[in-house]
């Protein structure tokens, strides 16, 4: 569970983690408003609460004038039969009674848990939608594993609290509401007996509950610790080996365990105190209403059947009081859940179309940077300075540069994953900020050099910009990346699973499957950075050949380090530090004998890079 | 599960999904030897058990006498008896005292008791995969180990910490019986006949519920994968304007989750009122035929308020010990695969005499050896290679003819299947395994990195390397200046796996820990990563560095590493093809030869490898 607060505020999983008490009012009663969508079901759930906390308050009352009866009629002989009769309806009033209270106690849950849930589908959506339109510059802030939890965990937590926490305390304040009157209107006395035990417990369990969920949530933090020391070991465990470290290991095994296990103790004995207080209250209140209420039966100044109404009483509210631990729990764990759900849910895309953005319409499809300049934080660094350049539909524009020259950033701005901090990036001199995103990205296609491949079949992976392609788009687009023929021999062709449960794919071929799908939408400005670069060099010509067919009529950037994938470019690009250093053809630059043909020299001197085949045809 | 359901498409159906299922078997069934396996880990415990045990009858047993004794405060004062209203309070005081000490004494000792079991397990689990053979690592997935511990080790704890209150409910249920029976046989056997409808109704209901909460945790996992995938591919899903489509497609697996979420939550519901009709019937027995013995005089006013307190307890107990079971199988599934990899053998270990490899002769050599993943496809034939003392020998060969098991082998990550490998002279079987991984270094294909500062990521095992030695080794290694450049320098903490820094800056670290190790012998899989040339000719520098005296094998895959070696082995299907410096085997026009002109035929040909022998693959 890695944690990266997006802002700053309303992240508990960062440092020692608390909940932000100031916070509670605010978060919940935005949860409340997102249930009170239902209002219907809402209403319903709170009727059938009222109603069963009502049904089942009548039993204590059953069952104490069951017993007066009894021992009435018992005291008075003779009267045996009116006595059976009594009995009988209190007998059927009671089934009566626990039916009402069941069938509508289940009603009540359900509906709760309705709500609850269509909460959450409503949530889960937002929630989805949202991450799809907050852009680069955020996703490269947070860690997905972060994401990931905010929208399981979090999202959990706050829709359980719409059950668990709001439903359930209605049903139990009515519950101790009408228990309380019924009570003090019988007999006031034994009422304030009876319900002493009330308040001290509800207090007891109150802040046990909230302060489990702190501690929970630092028995979770220590128990990633631990899971990330496991994880490490075991995919290091060659390192591991290698270096004789199993004592070392173990050791730090040990430590992460044992913080882990002590914090689950404490957490026990947390718990065990909460429980002690509840337990000990209830039986001292009951042992009073005993001894106070025996007596009064024996002096005759209360009937046995009042005594036994009492105990009925207090039966009945002792399991629902210990739920008072629970719905402080599920209270606590809303507040840190909804403050870290809202949080991203509050936060505006930084790129977004314009009031009034048109789509892009490019009749000759000229790319220009003018002045650009970048820097991905205000206070940074700028990583990109003055930049200019035309490229023309039918051309190629090469970029090279050392590691932190900005090459990629170039990439990623012309389909605004990031926006230009300085100049401006115009398609036939319309500024790109000014037309849609959806008909500039569908304009621009780039290949990363990190190619993320979906867990799906290979035919969906390499479909994915355009799921409805033809069949004969998606294998013309996989010949031109050199990945047809490899894909027709795996077991189900394009219908192979690749990811985790699937085929797993080298490097290279994994770069020329995000080749292939870049390829399919057909675009009018191509960029490959870097795309190449684990693909070997025989394969890579014959990608370079396929794709100079594809992209004869468009305007392409190809970024490398590798000088073969873009000596053939009409112009090429030096960058240093986010600078052009040098430009011109191949030609040029070598002769230039400047940044460009040292890199080249190198290169071909070949002996440091250069690699002995390891699938040469032996 | 179908992958393509169209949301409604506007041609025709979309090559699309998102997400995917998974999951281990979620029950099991019973198994005698599993559970008393199992138990065994409660061995070392065995006192606390059973004052647990003691413990929780008598909560139990007090729990049961409570009712009976609030029955008999009614009797007495009705009887206006104040006498035996006072003995009979004395006795209430008491049982309530035994019950709370009782009950606190079993819950806090077996939750205790449960976290230290489940570490205990786990404890034992990850020791275990210190030992074990890498081959098992191998064909195992972390992800998969990792849902060993975790996941399974969970399920027992769940199991642990409940059991002790499912032997608490058992006496309870029985305990109550008894009573039932002891006060009055006719209206107990009546009370208690609502019993076995409740558990009627509970068995038939279970296996429908179960198969609710299935579909309810499957359509849950859908949504999440789905959900976390589409996080994880968030960028490509921009740059190919997917957001509507996934969205469409996310939409109907939320939509399933939460149908099935309230299909369960009806399940569950549907007991509720079960368990009140119930309840209400056996106290409508108790009201209608125990107030007609009560007016009969048969019986005290206290036995019909006592049953009517039992009769409201026993349906808890009987929820409970269902649940128990569910938790039981839940368990048993688990405890299944914990044992699976408790099980599998520890093949490599030290023998009894094994001794420390001390002052020896830095010298490797294989005599005839013969090795497969599979013994029936052995990877090496008849290999014998011997490494002089400050020897370079580089490795170099297609993919596939045992470079890689070569020096695993050296190491000894697997057993010979013939022959033998010697280190110093001394057969690697015969020494300790703690004393030949200090001997030897090793820097992998793909630089491993732990979460930590870049100090004890080099100082790694050499516990004794100071501050000053780790800097004096990646000032040795070229990694001084970038190391210095971070914002802590030394004390710069990498994030997971060193996400923070380049490939070729990790390799650069995991040189500079090799070197802090100072092994004498050093095994080196030379990266094939795509390095840029500025690090790349860092990384040169730094090999040389650390070849200088010591015996060195290495697996070469740059051509400037493999003509700098003082011999050069050429493998091909697991046997020695030829051997010599770069010169002879020029001259020789062998497969080298071959090798050697078709990657220089062009100045760039840089094959990124599919990485290693087949069955050896990074997996780090």
């Amino acid at each position: 569970m890695s944690s990266t607060p997006v802002t700053g505020r309303g992240g508990a999983r960062d440092g020692a983690p608390t909940v932000d008490v100031s916070a509670m009012p605010q978060v919940l009663a935005r949860i409340a408003r997102l249930a009170l969508r239902y209002r219907g079901r809402l209403a319903l759930t709170s009727a059938a609460s009222l109603l069963a906390a009502a049904a089942s308050l009548t039993l204590p009352r059953l069952l104490g004038r069951s017993v007066d009866d009894a021992l009435r009629i018992a005291a008075q002989a003779g009267q045996a039969e009116a006595a059976r009769h009594a009995l009988l309806l209190s007998a059927v009033l009671i089934v009566a009674a626990t039916t009402t209270r069941g069938l509508l106690t289940a009603l009540s849950g359900y509906q709760a848990e309705y709500v609850s849930q269509r909460v959450a589908y409503d949530l889960r959506l937002a929630f989805f939608q949202q991450l799809q339109r907050l852009s680069f510059g955020f996703h490269d802030r947070i860690h997905s594993g972060d994401l990931i939890t905010r929208g399981m965990l979090d999202l959990e937590g706050a829709r359980v609290v719409i059950q668990a926490g709001m439903a359930q305390a209605l049903s139990l304040a009515l519950l101790i509401g009408f228990a309380a009157y019924m009570m003090i209107s019988a007999d006031p006395t034994l009422a304030l007996i009876g319900l002493a035990f009330v308040p001290v417990a509800g207090f007891a369990l109150a802040r046990m509950g909230f302060l489990l969920r702190i501690t929970w949530m630092r028995v979770q933090q220590l128990m990633s610790v631990l899971t990330l020391t496991m994880e490490e070991n075991l995919q290091g465990i060659r390192v591991v080996r290698a270096f004789a470290g199993r004592d070392l290991e173990m050791d730090k095994f040990d430590r992460a365990g044992g913080a882990a296990l002590a914090e689950a103790f404490k957490r026990i004995t947390l718990r065990f105190r909460g429980v002690s207080a509840m337990q000990v209250s209830f039986y001292a209140s009951l042992g009073v209403l005993l001894w106070v209420g025996g007596g009064k039966v024996a002096a005759g100044t209360m009937t046995a059947g009042r005594l036994t109404e009492f105990t009925a009483y207090m039966t009945l509210l002792q399991a629902p009081i210990r739920q008072v631990a629970m719905i402080f729990n599920a209270l606590a764990r809303a507040t840190s859940s909804g403050a870290r759900l809202f949080e991203v849910m509050d936060l505006e895309p930084e790129i977004a179309d314009r009031p009034g953005a048109r789509p892009l319409a490019a009749p000759r499809g000229v790319l220009r940077f003018e002045g650009v300049g970048f820097r991905y934080d205000p206070a940074g660094r700028e990583i990109l300075s003055g930049l200019d350049f035309e490229l023309r539909p039918g051309r190629t524009l090469g970029i090279v540069g050392p590691p932190g020259s900005g090459k990629s950033t170039v990439a990623n701005l012309v389909p605004r994953f990031y926006d230009v901090t300085s100049g401006r990036i115009t398609i036939d001199a319309t500024d790109i900020r000014d037309v849609t995103l959806e008909s500039l990205r569908a304009y621009v296609g780039l290949v990363q050099q990190e190619a993320f491949l979906f867990d799906a079949s290979v035919g969906h992976n390499v479909a994915y910009a355009d799921p409805w392609a033809e069949d004969e788009r998606i294998v013309g687009a996989a010949r031109t990346a050199q990945i047809h023929e490899h894909i027709a021999a795996l077991p189900e062709a394009y219908e192979t699973r690749v990811g985790e449960r699937g085929v797993a794919l080298s490097g290279g071929q994994r770069q020329r499957m995000s080749i292939a799908r870049g390829v399919v939408p057909g675009p009018g400005i191509m960029i490959f950075d870097d795309s190449t670069a684990a693909i070997d060099a025989v394969t890579e010509r014959k990608v370079r050949e396929g794709l100079a067919r594809a992209t004869e009529t468009k305007a392409t950037i190809i970024i490398a380090h590798r000088l073969s994938s873009l000596m053939h470019a009409d112009e090429i690009l030096v960058l240093d530090e986010g600078r052009i250093v040098e430009r011109g053809t191949h030609p040029e630059l070598v002769a230039r004998g400047g940044v460009y043909a040292d890199l080249y020299e190198l290169q071909t001197r070949s002996d440091a890079e250069a690699v002995l085949d390891e699938e040469a045809p032996a | 599960m179908s992958e393509t359901d169209p949301p409604s498409p506007p041609r025709r159906a979309p090559r699309a999904s998102l997400g995917s299922p998974e999951g281990d078997d979620v029950f099991g069934v019973f198994d005698p030897a599993v559970a008393r396996r199992f138990l065994g880990y409660l061995g070392p415990h065995r006192r606390t058990v059973i004052l647990t045990q003691a413990a929780v009858l008598c909560s139990a047993a007090a729990s049961v006498v409570l009712p009976w004794l609030i029955g008999r405060v009614v009797t007495s004062a009705a009887a206006h008896d104040l006498a035996m209203l006072r003995s009979t309070m004395a006795m209430f005081a008491v049982g309530a005292g035994v019950f709370i000490t009782a009950f606190f004494a079993s819950e806090w000792t077996s939750a205790r008791l449960a976290q230290q079991v489940i570490f205990d397990i786990r404890r034992a689990m990850f020791a275990h995969f210190q030992d074990i053979s890498l081959s098992f690592m191998d064909k195992t997935h972390v992800g998969r180990i990792m849902a060993r511990l975790q996941g399974d080790v969970n399920a027992l704890q769940e199991f642990l910490e409940s059991t002790t209150g499912a032997v608490g409910d058992l006496a309870t249920l029985i305990g109550i019986s008894v009573m039932l029976l002891y006060m009055d046989v006719k209206l107990g056997l009546f009370a208690l006949a609502v019993l076995p409808a409740l558990i009627a109704v509970r068995a038939v209901w279970l296996p429908h519920s179960k198969t609710s909460f299935r579909v309810a945790r499957e359509a849950s996992s859908a949504a999440n994968s789905a959900l976390a995938e589409n996080i994880n591919g968030v960028r490509t899903v921009q740059e190919t304007r997917r957001e509507a489509l996934n969205f469409d497609l996310y939409k109907e697996k939320a939509f399933e989750n939460f149908r099935a979420q309230v299909g369960a939550s009806w399940m569950s519901q549907i007991m509720v009122p079960t368990v009140d009709v119930l309840t209400g019937v056996a106290l409508a027995i108790v009201v209608w035929v125990g107030g007609g013995e009560v007016v009969s005089g048969r019986m005290d006013v206290g036995v019909m308020v006592a049953f009517v307190l039992y009769v409201q307890r026993f349906f808890e107990p009987v929820r409970m010990l269902s649940m128990q079971y569910t938790i039981m199988q839940r368990a048993m599934a688990a405890a299944h695969r914990i044992f699976e990899v408790l099980d599998v053998p520890v093949t490599i270990a030290d023998k009894p005499d094994a001794r420390p490899l001390a002052d020896f002769e830095p010298t490797v050599e294989f005599r005839n050896v013969t090795f497969g993943y599979d013994p029936a496809r052995p990877v090496l034939h008849d290999i014998s290679l011997t490494v002089r003392p400050r020897e370079v020998v580089a490795l170099v060969g297609p993919t596939g003819s045992g470079k890689t098991s070569i020096i695993a082998l050296a190491h000894r990550f697997y057993e010979v299947d013939q022959g033998q490998v010697l280190v110093g002279g001394r057969d690697v079987r015969d020494v300790t395994l703690d004393s030949l991984g200090r001997s030897i270094g090793m820097v992998l294909q793909e630089p491993f990195l732990f979460t930590g500062t870049i100090e004890e990521n080099i100082r790694y095992n050499t516990a004794h390397a100071t501050l000053d030695d780790i800097v004096a080794a990646a000032k040795a290694v070229a990694a001084h200046d970038f190391i210095s450049r971070l914002p802590e320098g030394y004390q710069t903490r990498l994030g997971q796996r060193g996400r923070n820094l380049s490939v070729g800056q990790r390799q650069l670290i995991s040189f500079a820990r090799a070197l802090v190790a100072d092994p004498k012998i050093l095994i080196l899989d030379e990266a094939t990563a795509n390095i840029d040339s500025f690090t790349e000719q860092a990384i040169q520098k730094a090999l040389k560095v650390l070849f200088a005296g010591r015996t060195c094998m290495v697996i070469a895959h740059r051509l400037a590493t493999i003509r700098d070696a003082d011999r050069i082995v050429v493998l091909q299907q697991g046997r020695i093809l030829e051997q010599g410096s770069h010169a002879q085997l020029m001259r020789a026009g062998g497969l080298y030869h071959r090798l050697y002109t078709s990657a220089h035929a062009s100045f760039d040909d840089q094959q990124v490898a599919v990485s290693g022998d087949a069955e050896f693959a990074t997996r780090t």
